[in-house]
Order: structure tokens, then sequence, then C-alpha cells
């Protein structure tokens, strides 16, 4: 079953099509890749799907229903969170906080403090954040600014996560780590919808993934399919 | 896991002390003079502004400078509805009144303007002011053929009262508000805005509705002022004084703490009045000159220099006993 598709969807900034009429759908219960080289327009995809943009035209539909012209904070709490390429922490505020605000206004119901914190703290353990919670976010380190982000986005009842770059700036063992976290995000019953530069990580735990470039969908397929493909290793490695 | 925030502990003993303090206030007319009423009531004025506006830019981080708008409408309301030639209604409905229409043209305000970020946001709420002014001016001009306003002179010891009331409804709203889930969304909107929409906060609301509610008790303290004022215009009613000294009250405090934005009110306006009334001629360059050492030498306020101080001590100590084992 499908729990996101996209038709057609197209942005452009100002004459430049940033993407430019991608079809996509995402099954529930699977880890979607999306790769791609800088400035194909990952970002931008992800930010028409959480509703940062709005796509003209084209239309996104979530669980069903269409999700394209819905406020951010109307797309979180039907279901989809996300995280950011550029870690976006609420610096002055504590970690645990941080995740409690997603649990507070993120779900559909909405979750009273002394709830939200409970679920904070244990959505913390389960990212492996492993440092005093009450530390402010912006003290930590990158790879715990992203724990605490990915938690922040679980804290909403997600259905589906869209992971920007979760990988970017790690070392080996944290990539590992991420990896790992992936994994169980899934087995939690969330769909994964990641963007990731970091071959290895995307090769190893998507079951498809899609490839952008230049805003246009130039492939689609199994990770095997994808490493093999003649189209994807040319716009990597040129001809 | 220890997040104070939503806890209660913590809240007895300042609340008692806060009781005590309040209580004491509350009956000084029975046994001070005259003048220190009155300058109470114009340090809790201060109080009123400097808070409120703490209430919504201390932890969005957008920089308002319409304080002296909405003061200024709660001023005409007051003035409008407390004419020297016979009050229209209650004293206290004329301050609920003002605070409303202050309230309600936040609301509309809000809702246009909040999407600015920055320097826009703040010269936005800065023109607010002067525009206000100008068309009020253009009414009594051409419309009301008024001057000015003679408004109602009420007994010093009620006004104190009154805002006195205002000030405790506002300090207590700024309490609470802080320690509830949209003080932490409205902390994370000033922290980063687009996380905050992504994690589920309606920020327009949020930002419009805690804009609305500060300008609801400026707008209050501003009813009362009309009746201290007696003779009022749009020059008066609308000075630009009161949209920046609540700021300035609000840095010389400190920001860092929930009292510091209180403290920093009292101590500014007693310091203002002492001067003013002391040192008629220089005055302003005694006020400016603790403005840049506040600026410079002390970012965080009283507060942060008291802080600093406990530090010290507190170090101090510990070393000493160190050295004793």
């Amino acid at each position: 079953m499908q729990i996101l598709e996209g038709e057609k969807v197209t942005k452009y900034f100002g004459g430049l099509a940033a993407v430019s009429g991608v079809d996509f759908s995402v099954d529930k219960g699977e880890v979607f890749g999306l790769i791609g080289p800088n400035g194909a327009g990952k970002t931008t995809l992800f930010n028409l799907i959480s509703g940062a943009f709005v796509p003209k035209p084209g239309i996104i539909k979530f669980k069903g229903e269409k999700i394209s012209g819905l406020k951010p904070f109307k797309i979180c709490r039907m279901g989809m969170a996300r995280t950011f390429q550029e870690v976006k922490v609420f610096g002055g505020v504590p970690a645990i906080e941080n995740v409690a605000l997603g649990a507070m206004f993120g779900t559909a119901k909405g979750m009273s403090p002394s709830a939200a914190t409970k679920e904070a703290g244990e959505l913390l353990d389960f990212v492996g954040f492993s440092v005093p919670k009450t530390i402010p976010a912006g003290g930590l380190t990158l790879a715990n600014q992203k724990r605490v982000e990915v938690a922040r986005a679980l804290a909403s009842d997600a259905e589906l996560i869209l992971l920007d770059e979760l990988m970017a700036g790690l070392t080996p063992t944290e990539t590992a780590e991420a990896m790992d976290l992936v994994q169980r995000i899934r087995d939690r019953g969330v769909t994964v919808f990641m963007i990731e530069h970091v071959m290895r990580a995307i090769m190893g735990v998507c079951d498809r993934i899609m490839v952008l470039h230049h805003g246009e969908k130039i492939a689609e397929g199994t990770p095997k399919e994808i490493a093999a493909s003649k189209k994807v290793i040319e716009v990597y490695l040129g001809e | 896991m220890d997040v104070s925030r939503y806890k209660s502990k913590g809240i007895l003993i300042p609340g008692l002390i806060g009781l005590v303090f309040l209580i004491l206030l509350a009956t000084l007319p029975f046994y001070i003079t005259g003048y220190t009423v009155v300058l109470i009531t114009t340090i809790l004025m201060y109080g009123i502004l400097t808070v409120s506006w703490v209430l919504f830019s201390g932890p969005s981080g957008y920089l308002s400078l319409a304080s002296a708008a909405f003061f200024g409408v709660g001023i005409y309301v007051g003035a409008i509805l407390l004419p020297n030639t016979g009050q229209l209604v209650p004293l206290v409905v004329a301050v609920i009144l003002g605070g409303l229409a202050s309230g309600l043209i936040a609301l509309g305000v809000g809702a246009l303007t909040l999407r600015l970020r920055g320097i826009y946001f703040a010269i936005f709420t800065f023109g607010l002011v002067i525009l206000i002014l100008e068309v009020l001016n253009w009414w009594e001009h051409t419309v009301s053929h008024l001057r000015g306003r003679f408004v109602m002179s009420v007994d010093n010891d009620m006004m104190f009262w009154l805002m006195l009331g205002i000030f405790v409804a506002t300090a207590l709203t700024y309490f609470f508000f802080r320690r509830s889930k949209f003080g932490l969304a409205l902390q994370g909107i000033g922290q980063n805005e687009e996380a905050a929409a992504h994690s589920g906060v309606n920020v327009t609301m949020v930002k419009v509705l805690t804009f609305a509610l500060s300008a609801v008790f400026a707008g209050a303290a501003g009813a009362v002022w009309a009746t201290r004022l007696t003779y009022i215009d749009p020059y008066v009613a609308f000075h630009v004084n009161f949209s920046f000294l609540p700021v300035l009250m609000a840095i010389f405090g400190g920001m860092g703490q929930m009292y510091g934005p209180l403290i920093g009110a009292a101590l500014f306006a007693y310091l203002q009045e002492k001067l003013q009334t002391e040192f008629p001629e220089i005055y302003m360059l005694i006020f400016g000159f603790v403005l840049i050492a506040t600026v410079l030498f002390m970012r965080d306020g009283l507060v942060g220099v008291v802080e600093w101080v406990i530090r010290k001590l507190r170090r101090g100590g510990s070393a000493v006993q160190n050295a004793d084992t």
C-alpha cells in the first residue's frame, strides 16, 4: 500500500525548474532512498512534501489525501515528520524539551506536558542519546543534535519520516549507528524516506531508491538495479 | 529526569514571598505619603509595559516597538470613556475596554505583519505607533475638532490599586505562560521558526495570540494612565518613549530570568523619577551613561551581575573548603 504519492511534482525558482514533473510513490513500511548530485532538487522535493513549498503544478498525496497546499504544522499532525539537512534544533532549549515539543504539538490530539516529557525521555533513549537530557540542544555534538531531531520527529507519532542527509558530517562509527537507527525506526512500523550522500549507507538500508538529476527523475529501483544503471553511473562519474 | 518547567516545585516559597510582598504593597496607601504612592504607581506602569513586552518579544525574538501604540490606544479609550465632564462607564470597565481595544488592534496587526521577520517587523511595529498617532491627529483636527481631551481625575490611591491589579495580572500571566506548552512553542519559534512549524506548531496562531495578549495589558494600563495625565492629545498618548523604555528596562534588568525585567523596570523607573526631579538639567545625560554602561558591561543585565557575584562567592567558598581538608 502506498503511503505517499506524488504526481508531476514541479517547483520553479524564477525560470529554473528545481524539481520538474517528478512522479514517485513510497510504500508503507519501506525504506525509500533519494539520491542525486548536488543541486539535483532533493531537498526541494522534501520541502514540497513537508509543506514548506507548494508544488506548481503537481499533487502530493499522503495516506490517500491531498496534502499539497496544507501548512507544515497540519502535515506534521497528519503523521509526517522530517529532519533537516542543516540541523535545526532549538538551541537554548534542553534536549528533552526539544523532543517534548514535537509530542505536544505534532501529534494529532496534542499531549499534556508531563506525558510529552515522559515520551520524550523514552524516545531520546531509543535514538541512542546518551548524555544528560537537560543539556541545551545548542551545546550538543552534531551526532547528538541529529538524534534530537530524529526523536523530535518521531515524537509527533509520525507514520512517515523524512530524513534529510542524516549521515552527513558523522564519523564512521556514528554513521554505522545512524544506519542501525534507520533500521530500528522501520522496525517500529515507521516508513522512512531518506536523502543520503553516503552510498554505503543508502545501498545498505534502502529497499528502493530514486535518483534525481537536474530536478528530473532519471532512475528508480532496488539498490542493485541502481548500482548497475548506466545512466546513474554517468551522472555521478561523468561519461 | 528533572524538567522544572512544568513542575510545581519551587513555586511555593517564591509564591509566599510574593504574596506577603503583594499584601504589603496593596496596603501601602494606608501608611505612606501621597508622593510615594504616585511614584510607585509610575513604577508599576513601567513594570506592566516591560513585562508585557517581554511576554512576546523575549521568547519569540521578534523585536516589537509597538508598546506605545497599545499603551496609547488604552490612553485614548480611557480619555473617551472617562472625560472630565463625567465618566461614561465605571473605572474598571474603562480599564477592561482599554485592554480589549489594544488586544483587538494587536490581533489584526499581528495577523497581517507577523510574517515579517527581524528588522522589518521592528520597523513596522514602530510605524504603527506613528500611523495611529497621525490618524488620530487627523481625526481630532477635521472630524471631532478637539485639540486634546480632558480626563477626569481619579484619587491617587484608587489609581494605585488599579495599576497594581493590572500589574499582578500581567506578572501572573507572564509566569504561567512561560511555564506552559505555549511558552515553549514561542521559544521554539524564536530559536528556529521553521523547525517549530515542521514539528506541529501553528506558528502564526501562537505568535498572533501572544502578541495580542501582551497588548491587552499595555492597553489596560493606558486607560488608568489617562486619568493620571488628565489632559491628553495624540502626541502625549503615543509618545515614542513608551516603545523604547520597556525594551531598555528589560535589557537593564536582564531577560535570562523571569524576575529580571521586573527588577529592571522597578529600578529603572525609580532612577528615572529621581534623576528627573533632582537633576532636571542633566538627568538625560546621566541616564545615557547608565544605558551605555549596561549594554557594554552587563550584557545579561542586573540579573546577570547578581548571578555572576553568586557564582564567584560559591566558587570562593568551595575553594576555601578544599584548602581546609
